[in-house]
Formats: C-alpha cells, structure tokens, sequence
C-alpha cells in the first residue's frame, strides 16, 4: 500500500511546483486576512442564488487563462515553442461570435452556429501557424508573430464597429450564471473543455504522439508518426482553446473590445505552462499542471487587488513572484532540493539505525 | 546597375509626389489613434474622414497608433513628406517637442485636437480639444448635487497618464481631499479594458467594503463593473444602491441611462475636424487666425439618467 | 628523400577519459604528394587530424614541419594555420552569402581597409590558374558544393599552405565533380603541395593517392605505397584480420534451391541520400546482412528499404505483389520493421517510458484513434521486459535511464511486439555488452526459424558470418558482390570488399 502512494508521487512530481505556489498564496492570504476565502451564496440581479468569494473571484476569473494554457500545452510539448497569437486569435474568435449573434435574433440556435462558426474559423487560423512551424519550420514565437501582430486589425474588421455589444439574457448565461445554477458558468466552462480534452487523450493516441514528436522527431517519424500533422493538430486544438476563451470573455460583459479582449494573455497562459512544470521546449507534458498554474497565476492577481496593490505596479510584483516560483522550478533547484532531501532522510536513518 | 535602377525609381517616386500634391490644393497629415481604440476614436476617425476627403479639397495622410514612439515617427516622415498641415491626436502627452519643432521649422502649422501636449504654446496653431479636466469638474458636480451622506467610491481609471484619465480623475481627486465624507474605497487603473475593471470590483466586493458610487472613466470600464454588481446581486442605477457613472456617451451606454441601469454619462465630443478645418481654410486665405486662446474647447454636456431623452441619444450617441 | 618531408609527426599520443584515441602513431608527409590516411570507425583518423590542427592539443609526441627550427607548437587552429597547415571539411565552413573573392579573403586582411578592387583582382588570379570555374563576384552560394569546396581549397593555397588535409571532400559530389577535384589535386602535387587525403571510398584512394597511411585502434598499422598494397590487403589491413588463404574468389552462380516468392523484392531502389539504384530480395525465414565499410552505403540501402530517407525510385513487392513504400508506416503498414543504427537519435524516445517506448511503433500501426489500454499497455511492456530480460526498475522507468544495451532491447522489444514479418537490424549490437551481443545474436536465428525474415548489419564481420546465411556486400555505394553458404569466409568478404581482383 505504502509503495503504491510512492510510486504515484513520483508519477505526479511535476505537480509538486504549482501546488505548492497555490499553497503559499494561500496560506499568505489565511494569514493577511482569514475571511479572504469566505464564500457566500446571495442574490444575483437576475434573482438566482449564486456563490460569490474570492475564492469563485479566482476560478471563475481564470477560466479563459485555463483553457488557453491547455492548447499552449500541447503546442509546447510537440513543437518546443510557443504560441504568442493566443490572444490575438481569441480576438478574432470573440468578433466572429459576435458577427453571427449580431446577425439576427439571438436564440440558442444561433448561439451554437456563432460558436462553431468562430472554432471554425479559430482552427483555420491555428492551421495557417502550424503550417508555418511545422511546414515551413519557422520557429513557433516567430511563426506566431505574424498573428500576434495583425490578429487585433483583423478582429477589428470582422465587426467594423469598436466595441459592438450582444445583449442577452442567453449571453449572460454563458458569461456569468444560468439561471438556477449557483456556481458561475465560465468554471463549468472550463470544467467541459477539461473533460472533453480527457476524452480526446483516453480514446487517441494524442498524448504518445505528441510527446514521442516533441522529445525525438526523428525517431517518431521512423515509427510511423506523422510529424508535421501532429504539430498542425496541436495549433488546431489551440485555435479550438483560444475560441472558447474568446466567447467566454464576450459573454462575460456582452461586448467585445478588440483591443483590450485578453490582452497580454499569451504571457501568462506561456507562464501557466512553465509554472505547471512541463518544458518549454517541449516533451513530456501535463496538462494539469498548466491548469494548476492559470489557477495560481489568477490567485496572486486577485491577491494583489484585494491588497489594493496599484494595477500599474501589479505586473511588477507579478514578476517577482513568477521569477520565485520558476526559480524554485528549475532543474538546478529541483536537484540541489533533492539532494537535501536526500541527506535529511539519511541523517534520518542514521539516527534510528543508532538508536537501534 | 542595380544602383542606377534604385536611384531611377526614387527619383520617380519624388516626382509623382509632387506632381500628386500640386494636384490636390491641400495635404493634412493627421497622426490619429486607431478607429478599433474605442467608440469615441471610431466616431472621431470617420468625422476627420469626412471633413479631410478629396470633394473639400484636401488630400490627406493619416497614420492611426496607440503609440506614442510609432506616432512620433509617422509625424516626422510626414513633415519629411511635406505636408502642408499636420494633425496630431497623441497617444500621451509628453515627448512631442522635437517633432513640432521640426515642423515649425518646416513651416508646417501644427493643430492638436481632441488631446492637449504638454508644450509650448508656440509650438502649434490652435488646440481643438476637449477639456477633459472640465469633464471630470462637470461630473464631481453632478455627484455633488446627488447630496449623498457618505460618498464611497469605486473609482476605474484609464490608461494611467493619458489625457482623458489626468482631466477626469483630477476634479474627483480634489473633492475627495477636501471633504470628509467623500471616500475612495479604491483606486485603480483598469487601462481601457473592461475585463479588468470587472475584476476591481469584484474584489472590493469580496472585500465586503461599502461603497455606493462606481465613477469609471470610459463607458466600457463601467460596463464592466456593473457585471460585477450584477453577479453579485448589488442594484445599480436610478433606484438602486450604486451610482453608476461612466464617460463617452457610446450609443449602448445612453441605452443604460434611459433604462435607469446607470445614472451618469459624461459627453466627449469627437467632433473636431470642421472647427480645423475652418481654420486652415483660414489660413490658406492668407488671413491671420486673431485666436483669443490657442485652446479651442468643445462644447461638453453630462447626461443624468433622469432627464436623458431618446433624442439626445440620437444627437450625442457615438456608435450604432 | 629526407628534404622532401614536410610534415613529421612522431610518437603522438592522445586519451579522453576512458579512451586511449591515439598510441604513439607516426605519419610522415611528403612534398607534393596526396597521401590518404585511411582507417574504420574509431580507427583515431580524425583525432590525428584534429591534433594537427590545433583542435586538441596531443598528450606525447612530436611535430616537426620543413623549414621550422625545433618542434612545431600547435596549440590552437590559429597556430596550424601559420605554420602552413590548412584544413577543407567535408561540409563548406565559408560564408554562401558573400562573393567568391570575399570567401578567399576574409578574415585575411591586415588592416581595417580592404582594397576591393585589389581582392578582386588576386582571387580571379588564382581562381583561374587553378582553373576553378568561378567568378570572383560571384555569390558563394550560387556556385555548386565542388566549386565550393574548390573556393576553399584555393583559400588554402592561397595562403600559402604547405599542408592541406582534405577530410572527406568527395562524399557529397558526383563522379564529375570528383574527377574535376582530382585534377585540381594533381595540379596542386605538382606546385609540391603535401595533401592528405581521408576518404572512406577505396577507389578513390587508388585514383589519386601516392601513399597510404593506415590506423586501426588508435595505432598505427603501417604506411604503404600505393602501388605496394593491393585493395584487398588495405582492407584486410583496416580490418585486422590477417588473409588466411589466397584462394580465389568463387561466385556462385548456382540457382538458388528456395524458389519461394520472395517476402520482400526490390528492384532499382534509390534514396535522397545518394544509394545507387540496386536489387535486393530477401525470402522467408532468412537472415541475410549487408556489409562493407563504413559509408559503404549499407545503412543507406536498408533506409531506402524501409523508407526512412526520402526514397526516390524503384519498385517494392511484399509477396509478390507490387506495393508503394514511401516513408515508415508504409513500410510499417507491410510488415516491414527497422532497428536504426543511430539508437540515441533515430531510436529512443528518451523521455517516455520503457513502457511507452515498446508500444510506439504497433500503437502508430493499429491507428491514432484505437490507442491500446493502461492495462494492454502494460502487459505487452511486461511480457517483453520479460520475454528479453531487460533491466529496468519497472516499465514506467523513462527509457534514457537504462544502460546502451537495455535500451537497444527496448527498441528490439518494440519491433517485435509488431510481429512483422521481415526485420531490419541496423548495428543492433554496437556499444553493447558481449553477453547481450550474443542474446541478440541467438534471438535473430530464432526468429529466422519461426519464419521471419531478418536483415543483419554489423561492423563486425565475424558477428555477421555467425548470423546471416547470406551477405551482400557493398562498396562506394553500390552493391559488389553477394555471398552464400561455403562461400561465407572472412576471407572471401575482405576481398569482395576490397574489389576482388588485385
């Protein structure tokens, strides 16, 4: 019984990192202010009841952030490179959504067709960068760039107007509560993605063949694998994650904004990926930790507006934090930790063996 | 060879250029922020498009940027260019004085609109703006006579240092110091971005702070808030416990004034290219502008949600 | 005799930390001659070349150069290159984005000015005495890899070199571009140049050499006239293996008694990577191998085979039927298996699991959307961790952890687990331990008699006479020659390698 608590450990290391982050974060708040994560169920103007805390603050505010770094995962792991279009595309997305509803009346059926209309249209631009990288073996950052650049333009002229709204008691379904659920809907968004994703991983090959191209791309082709299709089939799954982050983060205010839309997420959903313990070049891969590390990224932002910290200075104090925890992250670290660890439990068994 | 093919073609280039603008009678460079910026710029970019086209005789360039190093460089290569006015909308206040200086040594007239540069006056003709600073004043007014006991406010800044968010957060700055009643539960930037400012008040929520006045500095930020107090179950509006104030008078955001969801919206008008345009039309006529101020201020209103009519929405909303 | 040397190093000696990679080897150049330093895989070729050069810096010995007082000090390549030592690799270390001129001059000049008109002038001069069809403005990169190679050569002379070492120049040029060097080499030996050639193709060691020098583990073996050593001894001299009778070689010209369909045929196969076309047909239940020297093309036939490397033309039929196989999974898809010889690049997926390594290739053939079970998974791992006795902690222990020898059994594993019905094995036993040489050496006959059809390579000869009941052998990329049963002696390969005649 013992053995097999251990060997799961060890399979489940990679956790370790953000758990831990999470765990500091949290306990820093039990200390500076014990009612932080106080949940309470109220009223929403809409009449449900609802849970509300910064506890939902977190989760329900790191749903996008969530569902981008599961995409940014996979990209990582089977190129060895980033994508820095996310929120660019997810622009893009969110203006399609919005065309479509704005198109007539908006019904659920509608609603379906605009989702499924900015997929569409995301994976098409998630193909042309997986072309690019795995075609035309253009590095992902650069590859990406083009989009990054451009992407915002783009969104801007599907719509034409600067910021269309979308008003809907449908809309604000999906951005904030349905009507008799009590928690908020971006998390059972998030909680969707991640099982259909499970889904995916259990009934294909997805996971072996990702990680076998990402860690030798020759001896995966000389077993068969299709390379390039593989990395195209990552930028594609990305392009489905930056739609559904897209029309939550349109739902959530019934407007779109092309030039603030996720703005500067492609940076945290890069650090979630790094924060979870998986290498950004690429390889071995888990999904969970990246999610773990959107999680802990949004905690110590909403940390940081409860402290009342200026937002200016937040992407300062973010930036320390974030060094700490990719510090205490890296190999080095990891093996000197190691290593002390290592010598704890040997002066350990030296004393018992004494003591015997 | 190669050389040689280089030179030919440059020299081609300069002539069609001046051929191209002995053709049109005037050539405006306007250094703009981009249509996608907001509704207020859309509303803004398509008055200037209108004025500045080819039927009133003018050719113009424009150069659209949220920032302030590329709007710089697209202001000097339009002096290079030769333009004969240069229009200038800045993405922030400080920075500019080399490049109007160049102009003016070009003898290119320089008119700021809708944003002021912190220059000397010398440095340019005429300044169409709006007064962001009595925006802000006309709005601290407004709250003033809403004779609350307690003023406990939520206040959504913009981008930190742009000339909207200096003039709309100075006069509630000043209230807030002179009297005791009035309170800044926060105070933070939200840069534009609506998604933040949900985040803001989401957290003074959690935080179980009282407050009763959300004053957001652009129309989306404060759309943000109100989904906060919305999740939260807050009421908001005329009858509500909240005074929701947001500023730019988008089309969708009188809609909420007229529904009682919000209470205050401060006009910023965009309206600025016929007032230029008057002017240079001046100055080609050889005729001296005589300006008592080189600031030409817009003429402002704020909007209550208790007077707003259908029919201001229609004259003053920006947007469809 | 003794004027004429230019080059004398004596007794030089060089250890890496395991390895003694030099012992007290001598090698003597002459004035203008081509003199091919020639030796298999480890023989301590290059390592003699990078001590000369300045790359390492040797442990015993001495350097002495014609004109130089004393002991010639190499420390670094700087230093090589003003003693008059100059060095041409096989892949073009100049610039391909600059002009010829340029190339020849770089990092020359004394001053910061360069005089363009000057530079020109000089490197049309040379280019044209040495009749290298270039242009001095021309962009290096237009030009082709020979005139390339050419431009660097003429770099060298021009800075008066009284060394030039030419490491494997021709491996990438066609037979025109080899005989237009050769003759820019000829020109070079008559301006009493010192070249020294390494090359793995022996006839153009015979086309162009004076003297042969040869190593084998580091040692020195002996240096010959060209005219003196005879193919077959040069490589039964590189080999270590003494010729034991001089017997004449028999082919067997004798039909074969199988008649059986073929399990794989090929007809006029080639690849991207330079194998020419060839016919290759393997039967049911036989291990047949392909030998021959290093870069021989052996490695690159059975790539062609499997698809590995871009293939380019020819016709494959599985039993008898014609099929298309033009990379991996077609070749995976009828049966075919292929254990690379570069196990760390080609092979491992050092990361994952030993687990996860041995279902690769039959998880890649049952298809992307039928992935195998925790439980499958595990028990097929299981059953071949077991079945070939690898060493590992447990089937999650990640394949980089485990010693050469495990990790080719992993890969071994892994192809068997496909049952496929021909195997390639290319180099299964190098860098391992004796005791798994001869575990898989045994594994490969049983498979032979179960019915599967195997192809072994190994540097090894003896290994290879041991396994394979029939061998092809190759030379300078074609195939030379195929032996079978009597046949099979140490003996008849070496001179089959070696060209037979002589």
């Amino acid at each position: 019984m013992a053995k097999q608590t251990k060997i799961n450990w060890s399979k489940h290391s990679q956790l370790i990192v953000p758990l831990l982050s999470i765990a500091l974060i949290v306990l820093f708040n039990a200390f500076r202010d014990p009612s932080f994560f106080s949940i309470e169920i109220t009223t929403n103007n809409a009449g449900s009841t609802v849970l509300t805390g910064n506890l939902i603050s977190i989760l329900n505010g790191a749903s996008e952030l969530a569902i981008l770094a599961m995409g940014m995962t996979l990209v990582t792991a089977a190129c060895g490179g980033q994508d820095i279009s996310v929120g660019a595309l997810a622009a893009i997305a969110g203006s399609v959504f919005v065309k479509v509803l704005r198109a007539g009346e908006i019904t659920p059926v509608t609603i379906a067709l605009g989702f499924v209309a900015c997929c569409v249209v995301a994976m098409a631009f998630g193909a042309f960068n997986g072309t690019l990288v795995s075609a035309f073996k253009i590095q992902p950052m650069i590859a990406t760039l083009v989009l990054f650049t451009c992407g915002r333009s783009v969104a801007y002229w599907i719509n034409g107007g600067a910021t269309p709204t979308v008003e809907s008691p449908l809309i604000n379904a999906i951005g904030s509560f349905i009507p008799g659920v009590p928690v908020p809907t971006p998390i059972l968004i998030v909680i969707v993605t991640a099982i259909v994703l499970a889904l995916v991983f259990r009934f294909t090959s997805l996971g072996l063949y990702t990680q076998a191209v990402g860690i030798n791309q020759r001896a995966a082709r000389l077993n068969g694998i299709n390379t390039t299709m593989i990395k195209l089939l990552s930028f594609m799954i990305l392009g489905v994650c930056c739609a559904i982050a897209g029309v939550i983060a349109v739902s959530r205010l019934s407007l779109i904004n092309h030039e603030t839309l996720l703005l500067d997420i492609e940076m945290d959903a890069i650090l979630a990926v790094a924060i979870g313990g998986n290498a950004l070049s690429g390889g071995k891969f888990k999904i969970a930790g990246s999610v773990l590390g959107a999680y802990a990224i949004q905690a110590l932002t909403i940390t940081l507006y409860a402290m009342k910290v200026p937002s200016t200075d937040v992407k300062a104090y973010k930036a320390i934090v974030i060094i700490l925890i990719v510090v205490i992250g890296s190999p080095v670290v990891k093996a000197k930790l190691s290593q002390l660890w290592k010598k704890i439990k040997e002066g350990k068994q030296g004393k018992e063996a004494v003591r015997a | 060879m190669k050389k040689f093919a280089a030179l030919l073609l440059a020299m081609l280039l300069v002539l069609t250029m001046t051929v191209g603008s002995a053709m049109a009678e005037v050539t405006v460079g306007i250094v703009n922020n981009p249509p996608s910026e907001s509704g207020y710029r859309e509303a803004n970019v398509k008055d200037f498009e209108a004025v500045f086209s080819a039927e009133n005789g003018y050719t113009a360039k424009t150069y659209y940027s949220l920032k302030n190093d590329e709007q710089l460089a697209a202001a000097q290569q339009f002096i290079t260019d030769g333009v004969d006015y240069l229009l200038i909308s800045a993405a922030e206040t400080t920075g500019w004085d080399a490049v109007l200086t160049s102009a003016q040594e070009n003898g290119i007239p320089v008119f700021l609109f809708d944003r002021m540069i912190a220059c000397d006056e010398s440095l340019y003709e005429a300044a169409v703006v709006s007064d962001m600073a009595n925006q802000g004043k006309l709005a601290v007014e407004w709250l003033i006579a809403q004779n609350l006991e307690a003023y406990n406010i939520i206040h959504i800044q913009g981008a930190m240092g742009s000339d909207a968010q200096i003039g709309r957060t100075g006069a509630l700055d000043a209230q807030v110091a002179a009297n005791d009643n009035w309170k800044l539960v926060v105070q933070q930037t939200a840069t534009w971005d609506e998604a933040e400012a949900k985040k803001i008040t989401e957290s003074v929520i959690n935080s179980k702070e009282a407050f009763n006045i959300i004053y957001a500095e652009n129309d989306g930020m404060a759309k943000g808030a109100v989904a906060a107090l919305d999740e939260a179950g807050i009421s908001h509006g005329v009858n509500g416990d909240v005074i929701v104030m947001g500023f730019d008078c988008n089309r969708w955001a009188l809609r909420e004034l007229l529904a009682g969801n919000w209470n205050y919206d401060g006009q910023c008008s965009p309206f600025q290219a016929q007032v230029i345009s008057d002017l240079i039309q001046k100055l080609e006529a050889g005729e001296a502008l005589n300006l008592e101020s080189k600031k030409i201020i817009s003429e402002e209103k704020g909007f209550d949600a208790k007077t707003l009519t259908q029919e201001d929405i229609d004259t003053y909303g920006l947007g469809e | 005799m003794q004027n004429d040397v230019v080059l004398s190093m004596r007794g030089i000696g060089k250890s890496f930390p395991g390895v003694r990679a030099l012992h007290n080897v001598d090698f003597t150049l002459r004035k203008g001659e081509v003199h091919a330093l020639m030796g298999e895989n480890g023989a301590g070729k290059s390592t003699l070349i990078k001590v000369l050069t300045g790359v390492y810096t040797k442990d015993a010995g001495t350097i002495h150069m014609d004109g130089v007082e004393g002991e010639v000090i190499i420390r670094s390549p700087q230093d090589a290159q003003q003693a008059g030592i100059s060095t041409v690799y096989q892949e073009i270390t100049l610039c391909p984005n600059i002009t010829v001129a340029e190339n020849m001059f770089i990092g020359r000049g004394k001053g910061a000015l360069v005089k363009w008109k000057d530079m020109e002038k000089r490197a049309g001069e040379i280019l044209q005495s040495l009749g290298i069809p270039a242009r001095p403005k021309q962009q290096l990169g237009s030009c082709s890899l020979a005139v390339q190679q050419m431009v660097a050569i003429a770099r060298a002379v021009d800075m008066d070199c009284k060394v030039l070492i030419l490491d494997e120049p021709t491996s990438s040029l066609d037979d025109k571009e080899v005989a237009m060097l050769f003759s820019l080499m000829r020109d070079l030996k008559s301006r009493g140049v010192g070249i020294i050639f390494v090359t793995h193709f022996l006839e153009q060691v015979y086309a162009v050499s004076d003297r042969i020098t040869v190593l084998r583990n580091g040692e020195l073996v002996g240096e010959y006239e060209v005219k003196d050593l005879p193919q077959v001894e040069l490589v039964s001299k590189m080999m270590g293996k003494e010729l034991e009778g001089l017997s004449d070689l028999v082919r067997d010209d004798t039909p074969v008694a199988d008649t059986s369909t073929p399990v794989y045929e090929a007809a006029g196969l080639s690849s991207a990577k330079g194998v020419n076309p060839f016919d290759f047909a393997i039967r049911k239940g036989e291990v047949n191998g392909f030998t021959g020297l290093l870069g021989s093309g052996r490695s690159e036939s059975v790539r062609a085979i499997f698809g590995a490397d871009r293939v380019t033309g020819g016709k494959v039929m599985i039993d008898g039927k014609s099929v298309k196989v033009g990379k991996p999974i077609d070749a995976m898809k009828q049966g075919i298996g292929y254990l690379p010889e570069d196990r760390k690049d080609d092979g491992i997926i050092a990361d994952l699991s030993v687990r996860d390594n041995i279902i690769l290739a039959l998880q890649v053939e049952k298809g992307f959307f039928h992935p195998f079970s925790q439980a499958e998974a595990e028990a097929f791992a299981d059953e071949y961790i077991k079945a070939l006795e690898i060493k590992t902690a447990s089937s999650d222990t990640p394949i980089k952890s485990l010693s050469g020898g495990n990790q080719q059994k992993v890969i071994l594993a892994r192809w068997l687990l496909t049952h496929p019905k021909y195997l390639i094995l290319d180099e299964p036993t190098r860098g391992i331990d004796v005791g798994t040489k001869t575990e898989i050496q045994r594994l490969v006959r049983k498979l032979a008699e179960e019915g599967m059809s195997v192809t072994f390579i190994s540097s090894e000869i003896e290994e290879m006479l041991r396994t394979c009941s029939r061998l092809i052998v190759m030379r300078d990329r074609h195939i030379v020659g195929e032996l079978r049963g009597t046949e099979l002696t140490q003996d008849n390969v070496m001179r089959t390698i070696a060209g037979g005649g002589d």
